[in-house]
């Protein structure tokens, strides 16, 4: 098996993108990543998807998109793992350059999410259908509960929780590409309409449209394309029940540290190696338990740590530094490959405002439902 | 000089309260009334209807513009919510309003502009030389489906404009229209209800059109916002109004006077209109006042009038909107409310 190194990187901007189709989009950030690497061709890619079906009614998008960057004739498969689709991709696309079946292949995240007449009917679909969708659950609701869980065992306070959304933020409003670049006060998080009791609407991340591309090479050839190969030194992937009743204690996501502990096996890295993190902070929540899961955190302490500020520039760890899914938005397909991009960019140290001093490795966690799935990179500037 | 010679408005004097929808859905009514900037709509009596608000609206323009109703040429009415699908509203008003028989009618439909279109036909006629005097108003009873965000706004009333080329009291100075596909709300023809884009009324529908037709008429006519000393915009909440201005260069002071859905609602083709007539109401001469309408589906009429000497005598003549909107009110519970505007069904009967 091969090293395999990321050579391009390309993504639109995420927000309310009316004037672009589901086409425009995944083109957009195909065609910058290509660009970005200085190649012309590819040898096959991924398209990472939760829902092109439902939400736009058009599936076989791995023949469309193909086609739409110019690459018509190359093999080409679209996975889907809900919000994990993105890193599933990446994934995909590794195993088949560190394998030797291929050379120079593409891996992207699209999603199309403003067009839709019923968008939470759509992402209930990532949640059990035969026990929660079908009575009536909605994901802000099964979060709720994890929230609820969490605060009442560890003691989190809603003002502390709320520190999550406002650190992230605060980091977005350096990133031009966010949904919404810009602070929020904590009088915003705390008396923004209800969506489910304890999550307001600050808590939750947004309906956003939007893709990313990167570009996957052997490391050994890296050079050819790029002064700044970024190196894939870790990976592992998980699954975790689709229900929430089934997990073991609603405070922990297993599937997270499943797949992180493979991740740093592989990487031969532990968590105080990493200097950033790129988290799925879906909700508010979900950002505290999986920096627990990460290892980040002492179980139940991530949560204080984070409102301290242990999880910004000049605390112990910087998370999600690209304003998280709430500030930069979430087109779910596509959020797993966004978060790559933001490690490649702090690596590559070409993240301007946002930059996380002296960043050699970084570690992104993207998870799919409330985790069902979850799937984690380690990178490192080489 | 062509311009306004009268104008009228009428709403009902049934109101129901935001906060009494809200806690009929459950809703968190604060933050309705924080987000959309409402807090009460009117709500038509069991006999009222568009035809019905539309003469009222017809007469009191009639009572400032001091003519034979028989001189008038033609009336346009332009609404969503014509009692009848096939059979004109406009017939009917003449036939109340004593317009005689020699005279062009038609019923005007684009979403909430078709007010302001029949008063742009109506300019059109006059400024042709086609006839002395045209009537244009824009009337509305329409209704949101109950639960829905739509319930909050859709308001009844409207406003009538009489075009002519004597005794003008608001000339009009330059109109510009702006149109394109853009199917943000509609309804089939079979459909009770409405439907909607979500947010996709909001950036790609109404400021799109609302600002392309205003950002025209401002560089054609060699207009800056300071020129106004009012402005108003179509109202579907509080909120996009202020916004729009906003964007353009108005200042909140310039459109208080025409903002007035927080306690009317939006009465579709009769919003820009009214809130223009809120103006006409105590527009001195010379003043100048801006409007723009906005209809889904989607376009804007965009307008500038300047008050002449003889709008000041022609205020006091009819009932103003701010008096109506202020004053004698009766207040429905939602059960009332639901029965006043047919949504409870009994046996055949919607």
């Amino acid at each position: 098996m091969r090293d395999v190194a990321i050579i391009g990187i390309g993504m639109t901007k995420f927000g309310e993108l009316w004037d672009q189709s589901i086409r425009d989009m995944f083109a957009e950030a195909g065609l910058k990543a290509i660009e970005n690497a200085g190649i012309d061709k590819l040898d096959s890619m991924y398209v990472g998807a939760m829902s092109s079906g439902l939400y736009t009614e058009q599936e076989h998008i791995a023949s469309v998109m193909a086609d739409y960057i110019g690459q018509r004739g190359i093999p080409s498969a679209r996975v889907e793992s809900a919000c994990a689709s993105g890193s599933i991709a990446v994934r995909s696309a590794y195993m088949e350059v560190a394998s030797g079946m291929g050379d120079i292949v593409l891996a992207g995240g699209v999603e199309k999410m403003w067009d839709a007449d019923d968008g939470s009917m759509v992402l209930a679909t990532a949640a059990d259908q035969e026990f929660e969708a079908y009575v009536g659950v909605t994901f802000p609701g099964l979060y709720a509960m994890m929230a609820t869980a969490y605060m009442d065992k560890y003691g989190l306070t809603r003002e502390e929780l709320a520190q999550v959304p406002i650190k992230n933020h605060r980091h977005g409003a350096n990133n031009p590409k966010a949904q919404y670049p810009f602070e929020i006060s904590l009088d915003t998080v705390l008396n923004a309409s209800r969506v489910a009791d304890p999550l307001r609407l600050m808590d939750c991340s947004p309906i956003t449209d939007g893709a990313a591309a990167v570009i996957l090479c052997p490391l050994e050839r890296a050079h050819e394309f790029t002064d700044k190969p970024i190196k894939i030194r870790g990976l592992g992937a998980a699954t975790g029940p689709i229900a929430l009743h089934d997990h073991s204690d609603l405070t922990k996501i297993d599937a997270v540290k499943l797949a992180a502990d493979r991740a740093y096996k592989m990487a031969g890295v532990t968590p105080d190696d990493i200097d950033f993190a790129e988290v799925h902070d879906c909700f508010s929540i979900a950002e505290v338990i999986t920096a627990e899961e990460l290892g980040f955190f002492g179980r139940g302490k991530a949560g204080k740590a984070i409102a301290e500020g242990q999880a910004t520039y000049g605390g112990k760890i910087v998370i999600n530094p690209s304003g998280g899914l709430k500030s930069k938005g979430h087109p779910v397909g596509a959020t797993g490959v966004a978060q790559i991009i933001e490690a490649v960019e702090q690596l590559r140290g070409e993240a301007g405002k946002r930059q996380v001093e002296n960043a050699k490795i970084g570690l992104t966690q993207n998870m799919g439902g409330s985790g069902g799935s979850s799937v984690v990179h380690i990178l490192e500037a080489i | 000089m062509i311009g306004i010679v009268g104008w009228g408005s009428y709403v009902p004097a049934y109101r129901i309260k935001i906060s009494t929808i809200a806690e009929q859905w459950g809703d968190d009514s604060a933050a309705i009334e924080r987000g959309l900037l409402l807090r009460e709509k009117t709500v038509p009596g069991v006999d009222e209807d568009t035809i019905t608000i539309a003469v009222e609206a017809a007469k009191n323009a009639l009572k400032r513009a001091q003519i034979d109703p028989k001189k008038i040429g033609a009336l346009y009415i332009g609404s969503e919510s014509h009692p009848y699908a096939v059979k004109p509203s406009g017939t009917l008003v003449i036939e109340a309003i004593g317009m005689g028989h020699d005279v062009h009618v038609a019923d005007f439909e684009f979403a909430c502009k078709a007010g302001a279109e029949a008063m742009f036909v109506s300019y059109s006629h006059v400024k042709s030389g086609n006839m002395e005097y045209s009537i244009g108003i824009g009337a509305d009873t329409s209704q949101g489906a109950p639960g829905d965000a739509l319930e909050y706004s859709a308001s009844a009333g409207g406003s009538a404009f009489i075009f002519g080329k004597e005794n003008v009291k608001a000339e009009v100075i330059g109109t510009h229209s702006y149109t394109s596909d853009t199917p943000d709300f509609w309804r089939r023809e079979y459909m009770h209800y409405p439907r909607h884009g979500g947010r996709f009324t909001g950036e790609p529908a109404y400021f799109r059109h609302v600002l392309a037709a205003a950002r025209a008429l401002l560089e054609k006519s060699n207009h800056k916002p300071e020129d106004f000393a009012h402005a108003v915009f179509h109202m579907p909440n509080g909120k996009f109004p202020l916004k729009a201005g906003k964007i353009l260069g108005f200042t909140d002071e310039q459109m208080k006077q025409g903002w007035v859905v927080n306690k009317m609602g939006n009465t579709y083709s009769g919003s820009s209109p009214t809130g223009l007539a809120a103006v006409l109401d105590v527009l001195k001469p010379g003043e100048k006042t801006f409007m723009v309408s906005f209809g889904s589906g989607a376009g804007s009429d965009s307008f500038i009038f300047q008050a002449t000497d003889a709008i000041t005598e022609a205020q006091g003549k009819a009932p103003k909107i701010h008096d109506m909107l202020d004053g004698k009110k009766i207040y429905l519970s939602y059960g009332q409310y639901a029965a006043y505007r047919k949504k409870i069904r009994y046996n055949d009967i919607v």
